[in-house]
């Protein structure tokens, strides 16, 4: 049985009540799954609002990319909250000067939007295995078919219509979505480590390299795992949106961290401490060094050079998972070190993060994984990839 | 029975306050008529607050002098026991600091109730005592500061709540609905002070609401009742001869973190610039 209290070291002063870390490794979780929404309906706006056609081999996988996590974003909040059978409260009775209170609505609006997407592009399919299935897959696919068989040219035009609306309506609900939980952590005054304009932008667009990263990973795998070739137009275009979201995302965290320091607000000296004391391995090394510049300079390498084959496969996916434990760093040394430095700035705390038990590294990494095992069974009864769905 | 006991805690106040002056015992009497008026007639609590309150009446507030507090907490005790805060070292509606500047260093050393090195000198976390760490040493100046909830004029906690669980009563002070609040604890990340902790076994937000229970029957706050130097002031402004108002009136204020915006209602005497 987990202790009930999980008290965290600490040196200097800190409150006695900051001894409780609040914000366990779930809301590390909780962004970290957001953002990957956004980057994965990033590419595929990138195909169905802005006609990039290269991205068309990864653009409807991306999109039940997105559905898959997005249905799994509420999950690390409600296993933390103390009272998740109240979670609607906030629905029901908002309070409007709460920067979490519209979360709800935003998210709700997100999942109904995604759904809507998926079921115009998947509805060929959808109809076609009506027709053709028997037993319990073909009731299913019949029930989601809603009745309508209707593909004619026709019917595909209206179609591609609402597919190209809920995209372009898509991206400011993906990226507002995702720029809002910026705005969760950034508005927090009392906190110096979080109280940021950039936040929103910085919480942006590592959201988007994490999630175009993950839809590498994924695509890459996905083409081992069908003993198909990647499409390397296709994995290089990835990899070149990669690379200039990825400089955005250090110029921005650059920015921050260097007015942090310029400005020299009280509470500066306990940050410096912290930064180049406890900070040193999961910020310069891990989310700066290994996860950032590393991708950075191979990804300008490839592209420099002009790598194509074998070579551009490995160099594009390692820059992508090297970026994916980027974000997670960037998450992480958020929420987390945020709560380390204490709102004395006198004091830094250190976070034990539980095993077990309801908040523990177990059930982030369950909530983490879950969205991909789903994923992986509603490609089969979906398949994204164009030579099957035809 | 009962009305002997407060009639005894408020003789012994009435004569405290006397010793402290006679603008301040002025001031207790008043409070003394109100609380005697109340508990006499006051009927059984029905509701919370209680039946015959009106929160409109009142604007309450807090005043902490800290060249008084001799770091005894008592008040702590008192608080734990009175609101059945858990008995570690982590859950605090009130706690005391210790402001230490040694010979030749710049910055005071701080510690509370809740160091490893004061639990040691206490035998247990449900024991409040400041050790003797100091002894050898040189000090130049030293002091306490008592802390609790400053019950903003512009509560960060309020603002940030995703159910309005958290709100500022018409009275001044902020409350929380046990029975709504989802436990998020975004209030508890939001509040500058440090005034808030989460409730595990309830999971809720709690902290200090200067015993509202109490001063709605015309009480004190326990911290405030136990307070044997009376560094700890509590009173309704709207009473011009109130504690809290003479000590406001007559004395320099400080608040702690104003810089915050959350504009607070806990008035210090005595701060220093360390003060955290």
């Amino acid at each position: 049985m987990e202790p009930l209290v999980h008290a965290a070291a600490y040196s200097g002063y800190v409150y006695p009540n900051e001894t409780v870390i609040g914000w366990t490794v779930l809301i590390v979780v909780y962004p970290y799954l957001t953002g990957l929404v956004a980057g994965a309906f990033t590419v595929s706006s990138l195909y169905h609002v802005f006609g990039m056609q290269r991205f068309k081999p990864v653009a409807q996988f991306a999109l039940l990319s997105s559905l898959c996590l997005m249905i799994f974003v509420p999950m690390p909040l409600l296993l933390h909250l103390g009272n998740p059978q109240r979670a609607f409260n906030a629905v029901i009775t908002p309070h409007w000067t709460s920067a979490f209170a519209v979360f709800g609505y935003a998210a709700g609006f997100y999942v109904v939007l995604l759904l809507l997407e998926n079921w115009f592009v998947f509805r060929p399919h959808i109809v076609q295995q009506a027709q053709r299935r028997n037993g319990l897959l073909g009731w299913f696919y019949r029930a989601l078919s809603l009745g309508s068989y209707d593909v004619s040219e026709k019917a595909m035009h209206y179609d591609r219509k609402w597919i190209f609306a809920l995209a372009v309506t898509g991206i400011p609900a993906a990226h507002g979505l995702h720029g809002y939980v910026g705005f969760v952590f950034g508005s927090v005054k009392s906190r110096e480590w979080w109280s940021s304009d950039l936040m929103p932008a910085i919480f942006l667009f590592s959201a988007i390299i994490s999630g175009v990263a993950l839809l590498i990973a994924l695509y890459v795998l996905s083409c081992r795992l069908r003993k198909t070739a990647v499409d390397l137009e296709c994995l290089k275009g990835l990899g070149f949106t990669l690379w200039g979201f990825l400089m955005f995302t250090l110029v921005l965290e650059g920015v921050e961290f260097g007015a942090l320091v310029y400005r020299g607000r009280e509470g500066i000296d306990m940050i410096l401490e912290y930064v180049t004391g406890p900070l040193i391995v999961p910020f310069f090394i891990l989310q700066f060094g290994i996860g950032s510049l590393v991708p950075l300079l191979l990804l300008t390498y490839v592209i420099w050079g002009g790598t194509t084959g074998r070579a551009l496969v490995i160099a594009v996916t390692t820059s992508a998972v090297l970026v994916l434990l980027a974000v997670l760093m960037m998450r992480w040394n958020v929420v987390i070190g945020g709560q380390e430095i204490a709102k004395t700035g006198k004091g830094l705390l250190s976070y034990q993060p539980a095993i077990f038990g309801r908040e523990g590294i177990l059930a982030a990494a369950f909530v983490v994984i879950a969205p991909l095992a789903l994923l992986a069974v509603v490609t089969r009864l979906f398949p994204p990839w164009g030579d099957e769905a035809a | 029975m009962k009305r002997e006991t407060i009639g005894g805690l408020l003789a012994r106040r009435l004569f405290l306050r006397k010793l402290g002056g006679a603008a301040a015992a002025a001031g207790a009497a008043g409070i003394v008529q109100k609380v005697v008026a109340k508990s006499d007639y006051a009927p059984p609590p029905k509701s919370f607050p209680t039946a015959d309150y009106d929160w409109t009446r009142h604007r309450w507030a807090f005043g902490v002098d800290a060249t008084k507090c001799i770091g005894c907490l008592r008040c702590v005790e008192a608080c734990k026991r009175e609101n059945e805060v858990p008995g570690d070292a982590h859950h605090f509606n009130t706690w005391v600091e210790r402001y230490v500047y040694l010979e030749g260093e710049d910055k005071a050393r701080i510690d509370s109730q809740h160091d490893p090195a004061n639990i040691a000198a206490s035998g247990s976390e449900g024991e409040y005592r400041f050790a003797d760490r100091y002894k050898g040493a040189k000090v130049e100046k030293a002091f306490f500061v008592p802390k609790l909830c400053n019950q903003c004029t512009h509560p960060a906690c309020v603002q940030v709540c995703p159910t309005g669980a958290t709100y500022k009563a018409k009275d001044g002070v902020v409350l929380i609905d046990q029975k709504y609040c989802i436990g998020c604890q975004y209030c508890v990340q939001a509040c500058p002070y440090g005034a808030r902790w989460f409730n595990e076994e309830k999971g809720v937000t709690q902290k200090c609401y200067w015993c509202y229970h109490r001063i709605t029957k015309g009480l004190q706050p326990a911290c405030v009742e136990v307070c044997p130097v009376g560094a700890r002031v509590f009173g309704d402004r709207n009473d011009q001869q109130s504690p809290i108002s003479l000590f406001i009136r007559n004395n320099r204020m400080r608040v702690l973190k104003p810089e915050s915006g959350n504009d607070p209602n806990v008035y210090y005497v005595g701060l220093d610039k360390d003060v955290v």
